[in-house]
């Protein structure tokens, strides 16, 4: 989230559109209710089912699983066509004004530089004129036909309230009542927010969807104000916190990259991620990448890192594909290339899709170990549960250890919640048997391993014997410990640049922000932007003051929020050119005339003139993009496509199939499905009983939703002759379940491309374990193929069909 | 004697059991003391409260947890309530269907309490100890990576990398958890790393 569930109450109109969150996220929805109850705010949802979200909304419209992009954009052509626009934001805080290569163009579906061959673009031409000065060429008048306002103008256009209709399947007048709706939030004294949810990651152009509400809310001006952002409302508890420390192929702490294998040395490394700002006096705050780098190198590896061995950097790996995302690793196992898998509080066997391509890939490991405090499916995904898991356990050669964890109960630590609170929690119970934290298990495990190299030598032991280790108790590091580390702190005296006489901090000292780290090897650092969770001062993330000031919603002393404990991202653009604020009833920050001050963390150096720096200082620009430049794989804007597995072809270009980058294995190409096999349109979706496949485990979930069913329409009931809680088949290209059919008002068949689209929900809560009934997921029957930029695979759209079935065989 | 009570204070006082005299401190008559003093004792009055926040989804609400025993002060806890953290800024004490029955999650019936094996074909799980897992893991990881690490690609390039080894790593584990997670995987050349960020 740019922003925080407590600030959700400062706005003036809610769109909730790839997300459920009455349903999935119950309490943060409440300052949505809040918002309508005291603000007199709106809520619109657009979602393929009347969710229980839609039930309290003051609008509602159904869309097409997979056709967000084509309905964001035309909400951008209508905005834009009826001059709901704020200028001021968009000229003077966008990259509006910048002017793109001539060469750059869109046509069939596709921008410019496609190789079908490699399914890859060259992006070439997807950038900024650069002038003689080293600068990006502008015009602010905006009159220039290559601006990227006048680009915008013309990739929209094709996106008419009729293209909408005719592809997302929801009737004109509702379109227009909701661009209505929404354009009343371009006056500065209105604000917008955007919740959303898996319910637009998961496409093979979910970034894209993303991209697309992110544009229309620049152009409306509502990033970086109270009660506006782009909230993306994280799934778990700590996946935000996951994802921040880096726990990801590609990821190193703090969203550094780790190295591929064209950077073969620090010099190669930092050439590409110097960040010269691309117009005068802009800020650029990525010039700082190396601090933060080097760092990081020093908290891995202490005295090994030095400026000599280039911080050590050998000891780091290099990648020769983008990533090694959970999907290529099954892949890789599914072809015999893996033989050990570790599983740490995690069930892929029903969170990954093709779960019959998973239990092949899982039967080639050698040995699968999986950490959790719950008996989970992946640990049994070679035991037989009749119908329910159908394998041969004698035949499966895979050796399983299962090892018993604590939960959030028994553990202390730091979890990140959406709005990037850090918040400390204690234990308060006794861990049951012999389960054991994380922590100790990952130790223990490292220890070991670093034993048997200090004992046996092997192949390249160096960053393992290397390692910063340095826990009162090896085998068993504390909390404390690790977030100290992470935090970091100085190694040599650190002393303010602009006056060496002022030291910052001596050896030793906690720091107190990413400001304070150095390049040079004297500062260290986990996770540079948690630098300020735990100072000299104690564990920021451990404040319980609840006060807010003005009712702002910010609650700066509590708990800590990265970076810097700043509550709104981009907050500088809450303010005017000048510096005041375009709502002063909700002023966060203003200019005094010297610096910033208001209610939140300026998130521009505080002394910084508002004539002359950009708000948007991680960009070189300054300014925010609603041009991406090269920095997305399938496109600089977000344009239609189509999921892998549709209804209709797309309109653009009824030979490309799905996202035309999205990287797709052999195999899988081969199990996709069209609609003359299957021509229901399936989603996945939560229910607000259930959290994923832990609760099944707990008996009052189970009671309170015990059964694994499937939403249908009244229509499609009738036309397929089953009844309401009647035993039904879905089968798909790779998989069949039996459910109990819900027929509902809920769901409704849309008209697409002329022709009647029914649409499947499908819940994803039930499995083999556990105190619920035995069910399945809709990861039976997805497609394993995932987005273009980040591999979040396809599971809110794909084709399946359904038949009436005799009630349960007994076993 | 003009005591301020609160509700809580005086359910503390009350239910811890104390003499008659206390009650009779809190403005009782003798006849009301003797009628206190066996009424049931309120159940979370000798209870240690903890902050946590419920691990489920991101909004993180804050909750209190009821244990008896004190887990901070060496002492076996154990779990008896869960309820919404009134001063947390976001839930206020409020909480879903899923926080509501936290308790009834941290004591599921399918709760792992011992490291358990399936050996290769076998039909079942048997128990293994902690030393024997471990060292089991180690070994494997030690075996594997030896085999298996490429040191330098095809054109000669260090690259350090070891794909035959893969780790996916959780979505409710705490930041430190997360770090010596990722220290561990990271410092041995694993590559195929994840989350559930995707899922």
């Amino acid at each position: 989230m740019t922003n925080s569930w407590t600030d959700i109450k400062n706005t003036d109109l809610v769109v909730v559109m790839g997300g459920n969150a009455a349903e999935a996220h119950p309490c943060g929805f409440k300052w949505v209710t809040e918002a309508k109850a005291a603000r007199g705010a709106k809520l619109i949802v657009v979602d393929p089912r009347y969710t229980r979200t839609a039930s309290v909304s003051d609008y509602y419209a159904p869309i097409r699983p997979g056709s967000d992009i084509a309905f964001l954009m035309g909400v951008i052509r209508w905005c834009i066509e009826n001059d709901k626009v704020q200028w001021d934001y968009v000229r003077h805080f966008t990259n509006a004004a910048f002017l793109v290569k001539d060469e750059f163009g869109w046509a069939d579906g596709l921008f410019t530089g496609y190789d079908e061959e490699r399914r890859d673009y060259d992006k070439d031409s997807w950038d900024y004129k650069i002038g003689e000065d080293g600068f990006a060429e502008i015009d602010p008048t905006l009159q220039d036909p290559r601006c990227v306002w006048n680009l915008l103008k013309a990739h929209v256009d094709p996106y008419t309230p009729e293209f909408v209709e005719n592809v997302c399947g929801t009737p004109k007048d509702r379109f227009l009542t909701i661009c209505e709706m929404i354009g009343e939030c371009s006056t500065p004294t209105k604000t917008m927010t955007s919740m959303y949810a898996l319910g637009w990651t998961q496409h093979s152009k979910g970034a894209q969807n993303i991209r697309g509400m992110a544009m229309l809310q620049l152009i409306l001006g509502n990033i970086g104000v109270r009660g506006g952002g782009m909230n993306a409302l994280r799934g778990h508890s700590n996946i935000q916190g996951l994802t921040d420390i880096g726990l990801m192929s590609n990821l190193i702490p703090g969203y550094l990259n780790i190295p591929t294998e064209s950077e073969p040395d620090w010099q190669s490394y930092m050439s590409s991620r110097r960040f010269a700002p691309l117009r005068p006096g802009q800020t650029s705050y990525w010039q700082n990448y190396e601090k933060f780098m080097v760092s990081f190198m020093k908290a891995m590896w202490g005295d090994a890192a030095t400026a000599q061995n280039d911080w050590a950097y050998h000891y780091l790996p290099k990648l020769d594909v983008p990533a090694y995302d959970g999907m290529r690793m099954f892949e890789l196992m599914n072809h015999g290339q893996v033989n050990l898998y570790f599983c740490q509080g995690f069930n892929p066997l029903l969170a990954f899709p093709d779960r019959a391509k998973l239990t092949e890939a899982f039967s080639k490991l050698k040995m699968l170990v999986v950490m959790d405090p719950l008996k989970t499916e992946t640990s049994h995904f070679w035991q037989n549960h009749g119908i329910y898991n159908d394998v041969d356990p004698a035949s499966i050669q895979t050796e399983v250890l299962e090892l018993p964890t604590t939960c959030f109960a028994e553990d202390e630590g730091a979890l990140v919640n959406s709005g990037r609170w850090l918040q400390w929690h204690w234990p308060g119970a006794t861990p049951p048997g012999e389960a054991k934290h994380d922590t100790w298990i990952m130790a223990q495990i490292w220890t070991r391993v670093r034993q048997l190299y200090q004992d046996e030598g092997g192949v390249f032991p160096d960053p393992i014997l290397n390692l910063s280790w340095d826990y009162a108790d090896p085998g068993d590091p504390k909390a404390e410990e690790l977030a100290r580390e992470m935090n970091g702190r100085a190694l040599e005296t650190v002393r303010d640049p602009d006056d060496p006489t002022r030291v910052i901090a001596e050896p030793g000292q906690q720091l107190s922000g990413f400001g304070e780290l150095r390049d040079d090897g004297s500062t260290m650092a986990g996770c540079w932007i948690y630098t300020g969770s735990w100072t000299e001062d104690g564990n920021m993330m451990a404040r319980r003051d609840n006060n807010d000031p003005d009712d702002t919603g910010a609650y700066l002393n509590w708990a800590f929020s990265w970076p810097a404990n700043r509550r709104i991202l981009y907050n500088r653009a809450s303010a005017d050119l000048q510096g005041r604020p375009w709502d002063p009833s909700r002023k966060l920050l203003e200019w005094n005339g010297e610096r910033w001050e208001g209610y939140d963390v300026p998130d521009i150096p505080p002394t910084s003139r508002p004539e002359d720096v950009g708000p948007f200082i991680m960009n070189p620009e300054g300014s925010s993009r609603l041009f991406s430049r090269g920095m997305m794989r399938d496109g600089p804007f977000p344009a239609h496509m189509e999921p892998f597995e549709s209804p209709m072809a797309n309109v653009f270009n009824p030979k490309m199939r799905g996202n035309p980058v999205a990287r797709v294995f052999a195999a899988d190409a081969e199990r996709f499905a069209t609609s003359e096999e299957f021509p229901l349109v399936a989603t996945s979706y939560r229910l607000t009983e259930h959290f994923h496949y832990w609760t099944k485990h707990n008996p009052v979930n189970a009671a309170l939703q015990p059964e694994f069913f499937v939403e249908i329409s009244e229509e499609l009931a009738a036309e397929k002759g089953i009844a309401k809680g009647g035993r039904v088949r879905i089968w798909g290209k790779r998989g069949q379940v039996w459910a109990k059919a819900v027929v509902t008002k809920r769901i409704r068949p849309l008209t697409c491309d002329g022709k009647t689209v029914h649409v499947v929900g499908i819940p994803l809560h039930w499995g083999f374990m556990g105190s619920a009934r035995k069910g399945w997921g809709p990861n039976s029957l997805t497609p394993f193929v995932g987005d273009a930029n980040v591999e979040t695979p396809e599971f809110k759209a794909f084709l399946v069909n359904i038949e009436p079935a005799s009630e349960e065989p007994v076993a | 004697m003009n005591i301020d009570l609160s509700r809580r204070g005086f359910l503390r006082l009350a239910g811890a059991g104390v003499a008659a005299t206390s009650l009779g401190a809190m403005g009782f008559g003798e006849a009301e003391a003797a009628e206190a003093a066996h009424v049931r004792a309120f159940k979370l009055a000798t209870t240690t409260e903890t902050r946590n926040t419920c691990p489920y989804c991101s909004v993180a609400c804050g909750v209190i947890m009821y244990s008896r025993g004190d887990v901070k002060a060496g002492e076996t806890a154990e779990l008896i309530h869960i309820e919404g953290d009134v001063d947390h800024p976001t839930n206020r004490g409020t909480l879903c269907p899923k926080g509501a029955a936290l308790k009834d999650f941290v004591k599921a019936p399918l709760r792992l309490t011992q490291p358990r094996h399936r050996a290769a074909g076998a039909s079942d799980f048997q128990p293994i100890t902690w030393d024997e897992a471990l060292d089991k893991i180690a070994r494997a990881l030690k075996d594997d990576r030896d085999a298996n690490m490429v040191q330098v690609n095809e054109n000669g390039v260090p690259v350090n990398r070891w794909t035959t080894t893969g780790f996916l790593a959780a979505s409710a584990t705490t930041n430190e958890t997360a770090w010596l997670t990722y220290k561990t995987v990271r410092s041995m050349g694993i590559v195929g790393f994840d989350n559930q960020a995707r899922v």
